[in-house]
């Protein structure tokens, strides 16, 4: 039943990407990100595609996929997509398409509709080339490592970082523990696939309690196992895994620099996504 | 040297009633032996063990582990280093997802420069023949190799003790050979003393002395081929011999002449001699 | 019921990177009213064909019929087979869920007889639970939870055996108990198998176990049946099972070592049958005569 939930999407290939530095890789996406928003015409939001293509293109993941992540949420952009169309109130210079009710389609709706959607993909097929260069456990060292000053706050980033990482690392074992359980009380005759909502959300309590005691079971003997191993937070530990900044980190801070730059020069030259309404209608 | 002490040991998991897990165990282990510790399921084994490496505290008496009192809560981490405990499911102590970080994760929590760490990751891992999968994933292993990654994990910690509480019970007989060659090894080449928690008699018969535990009390205590010899007793304690000497106590209860055995090996020895004499 | 596989092939995530192919043509026959052993490593495809025997996994290569029931065939009814093949899972007493042990018992009977009163359901739970050794009354309004290991698993037997299913079948029952226990438990399987379980499978590492109780056995390797036979005759060959990795019995292990100093100790491989084969040979060299 869960056979085809394959955890984190990480693609085991050896590139230039995914050799990068976990925190650097992070610190990137945020500046993708950045430059998704800043983006405020097409030209912008192209040189951004022509970006990301050449960040896929050296990550030597097939480009199929990373645009399989989109089918996620293809839906919710389709859904925003939508209202954006149908509900955008910002100023028009010319006269509505379509218009009923509250209603109303007009050539800033859809100009900003396409863009919309075109920026939602970015973002997810983006932060989606992170997680497919890079492995869980490297990606909480990032972030336990860029989260590092929050320590003087008193955030405890230390077990915070290792509360993801275990589990991430029980993830496997439950998924594997609940398909046993499932396949236990079917022989005994529990039936999960017919039923309404509720008989099927009921259904799932045979399987529940046991997943949910073999859980506490699990924690309590690897709080032991962890004690015996002589764990006491972070107080006075060390390090094995030093993340290290490389000449690919710094060639890539430059290629985002540029990124970055170039959106902005592109704004600034070439005016808003609306400018070309006004150039067609003249 | 005196590794482990108990004095008049008794542990209640309820403080309210006076049903002791551990009823009154005086016991020692001197460093470099190898100690199996047998009994039925509820004989006080686990919570023996448990009492070594504090994660109990007597309720009454004293554990001292290389003269150190496990009640003294400053000395709990030093007890700590010297005590690596093994458990009894392989996928309830790997903490990390690659084998390595795991082995890891000990010497991190002692504080231990990063080279030194990496030496260390070195020794735990050739020393349980895992050196090779340093970069798997603990879930893609089996459970011999899972356990193996385990035993490393408390290795690295440099422990002169180490306790296996029941660590063959999940695994198929492959895997127990596997963990048992490595729990052998580390006994007879580096003198560690080892403490084994067992079930299976044939385990308890690689060590050089067995400790029977029947509720919550040391019963019996000496080499384990002498223990063995003494089966109505082992009886009483609900223990069941090795196969081998079930068959030669049969043989001898109908008059033939076999010593003892407690292996197939000794016990087609025996047989060889006795038909030849015959 | 006769169990019947012919040509079982099974591939785990067939269309993905990790295909791995379970089982390779299992030709296999189970009779009724046999107590079969299934023994093979880990990952030589035992769990899976088992799972083939209650439709928990699909039939997708081959032919396989368990009794009246054709399990190639799409119109096969899953529960009714379900209710007739029961199975017992690796560590059973982690299936337990419910707040007391009869109605965790009760759960396979709801499930299959919904048609049962109030009253017949506490009879037929009553009697699988005296069927494994529990006192009815003293354990009914108990949470499972509160029960001790040896227990559990007892109470986990009686949620499958209380639909009274015609083949059980059970994987590695007696793993981590201690010998006692162990022994107990196959006393309690030929119990069951001597009531209502006409036939009983069980998978084990445990070639002692495999001896001293089953009818025959089939050993699994690389996905198919290499051996399969009595115990008897399978651990006469134990040289090939020991090539393969496996273990021998103890006294399958000591009579291949007698053997290689000339002397054969033809037994079925159980401990009291070889003692008694060993005592033969010792008397017919005129031994008993001189100790009497």
């Amino acid at each position: 039943m869960l056979n085809d939930v394959t955890f984190g999407q990480y693609y085991p290939v050896r590139s230039f990407v995914h050799n990068m530095d976990p925190r650097a890789k992070i610190v990137f996406v945020i500046a993708y990100i950045v430059a998704i928003f800043l983006a405020d015409n097409f030209f912008g939001l192209a040189a951004v595609t022509l970006f990301l293509l050449v960040a896929v293109f050296l990550s030597r993941v097939p480009l199929g996929r990373v645009l399989r992540s989109v089918k996620m949420i293809l839906f919710l952009v389709i859904f925003t997509a939508v209202l954006n169309l149908f509900f955008y109130t910002g100023e028009s210079a010319y006269e509505p398409l379509l218009q009923w009710w509250i209603v109303s389609v007009t050539w800033e709706s859809i100009v900003n509709t396409i863009f919309l959607a075109v920026r939602l993909f970015l973002l997810v097929l983006g932060t989606s080339l992170l997680t497919l260069t890079t492995t869980p456990v490297s990606l909480t060292d990032g972030i336990e490592s860029l989260l590092k000053p929050l320590t003087f706050i008193k955030v405890p980033v230390h077990e915070l970082a290792l509360i993801m990482s275990i589990a991430l690392r029980f993830i496997p074992i439950l998924i594997d523990e609940t398909n046993r359980i499932i396949s236990a009380q079917k022989a005994r005759g529990a039936d999960f696939d017919t039923g309404g909502l509720i008989k099927r959300a009921k259904a799932m309590i045979p399987v529940l309690i046991p997943l949910l005691v073999s859980a506490f079971r699990r924690a309590e003997e690897l709080g032991d196992a962890m004690d015996a191993r002589c764990y006491r937070g972070a107080k006075g530990r060390t390090k094995y895994k030093k993340l290290t900044f490389s000449w690919r980190d710094l060639l890539g801070l430059l290629y985002f620099g540029v990124l970055i730059a170039g959106v902005v020069l592109l704004n600034v030259y070439l005016g808003s996504r609306f400018a070309f309404l006004a150039w067609i209608f003249g | 040297m005196e590794a482990v002490r108990f004095d008049n040991v008794k542990y209640s998991y309820r403080e309210e009633d006076e049903s002791f897990a551990v009823n009154g165990v005086t016991l020692s282990i001197e460093e470099g032996e190898f100690v199996a510790v047998l009994g039925r399921n509820g004989s006080g084994k686990s919570t023996l063990a448990k009492l070594i490496n504090v994660l109990l505290t007597p309720t009454e008496g004293s554990v001292q582990v290389f003269g150190m009192d496990t009640r003294e809560e400053k000395l709990t981490f030093d007890i700590r280093k010297n005590t690596g405990m093994v458990f009894q499911n392989p996928d309830n102590q790997t903490v990390a997802s690659v084998v390595e970080d795991d082995v890891a994760f000990g010497p991190e929590n002692l504080g231990v420069p990063r080279e030194e760490i990496g030496r260390r990751i070195d020794f735990a891992l050739d020393a349980v023949g895992m050196q090779s999968f340093r970069a798997a994933t603990p879930s893609r292993l089996s459970g011999g190799q899972k356990q193996r990654i385990a035993i490393a994990g408390v290795l690295a910690i440099l422990p002169k003790i180490m306790i296996l509480d029941e660590s063959t019970a999940m695994l198929d007989p492959q895997g127990r050979r596997e963990v048992m060659e490595v729990i052998r090894r580390l006994n007879k080449e580096q003198g560690m003393t080892v403490i084994l928690i067992t079930h299976f008699m044939d385990e308890a018969l690689q060590a050089d002395r067995a400790v029977v535990m029947h509720r919550g009390e040391v019963v019996m205590d000496g080499k384990p081929e002498e223990i063995f010899a003494r089966s109505e007793e082992l009886e009483t304690y609900n223990l069941t011999l090795p196969r081998a000497a079930y068959i030669c106590k049969k043989l001898r209860a109908a008059g033939m002449p076999v010593g003892e055995a407690f292996t197939a090996e000794e016990l087609a020895e025996e047989i060889c001699r006795s038909l030849q004499r015959a | 019921m006769q169990i019947v596989a012919k040509g079982l092939t099974y591939t785990y995530d067939a269309k993905s990177p990790f295909a791995s192919q379970a089982l390779r043509g299992v030709d296999l026959t189970i009779e009724e009213g046999e107590f079969f052993g299934i023994i093979g490593h880990t990952g030589s495809g035992k769990s899976t064909f088992v799972q083939h025997l209650n439709a928990l996994i699909r039939l997708t290569g081959g032919s396989l019929t368990v009794g009246e029931f054709d399990l190639a065939s799409k119109k096969c009814d899953l529960r009714a087979l379900r209710s007739k093949v029961g199975m017992v899972f690796q560590y059973p007493e982690y299936q337990l869920f419910a707040e007391t042990v009869e109605k965790d018992v009760a759960f396979g009977l709801k499930n299959f007889h919904r048609e049962l009163t109030e009253e017949e359901r506490a009879a037929a739970v009553r009697e699988a639970l005296e069927t494994v050794g529990l006192d009815f009354e003293a354990v009914r309004e108990q949470s499972p939870f509160e029960l001790s290991g040896g227990q559990k698993r007892r109470v986990a037997i009686a949620g499958v055996i209380v639909t009274k299913p015609e083949v059980l079948i059970l994987d590695e029952p007696a793993a981590g108990l201690d010998p006692l226990g162990k022994k107990e438990l196959m006393d309690l399987l030929h119990a069951i198998h001597g009531s209502w379980c006409r036939t009983v499978v069980i998978v084990s590492h445990d070639m002692d176990e495999v001896a001293e109780n089953c009818t025959r056995a089939a050993v699994f390797e690389g996905g198919r049946v290499v051996m399969c036979g009595a115990p008897a005759e399978l651990f006469r060959r134990a040289d090939q099972l020991i090539e393969m990795g496996l273990d021998v019995p103890t006294t399958a292990h000591c009579a291949r070592i007698l053997r290689s100093r000339g002397i054969d100790v033809e037994s079925d491989f159980t401990c009291d049958d070889f003692a008694e084969k060993v005592l033969e040979l010792w008397r017919a060299k005129g031994g008993a005569g001189r100790a009497q």
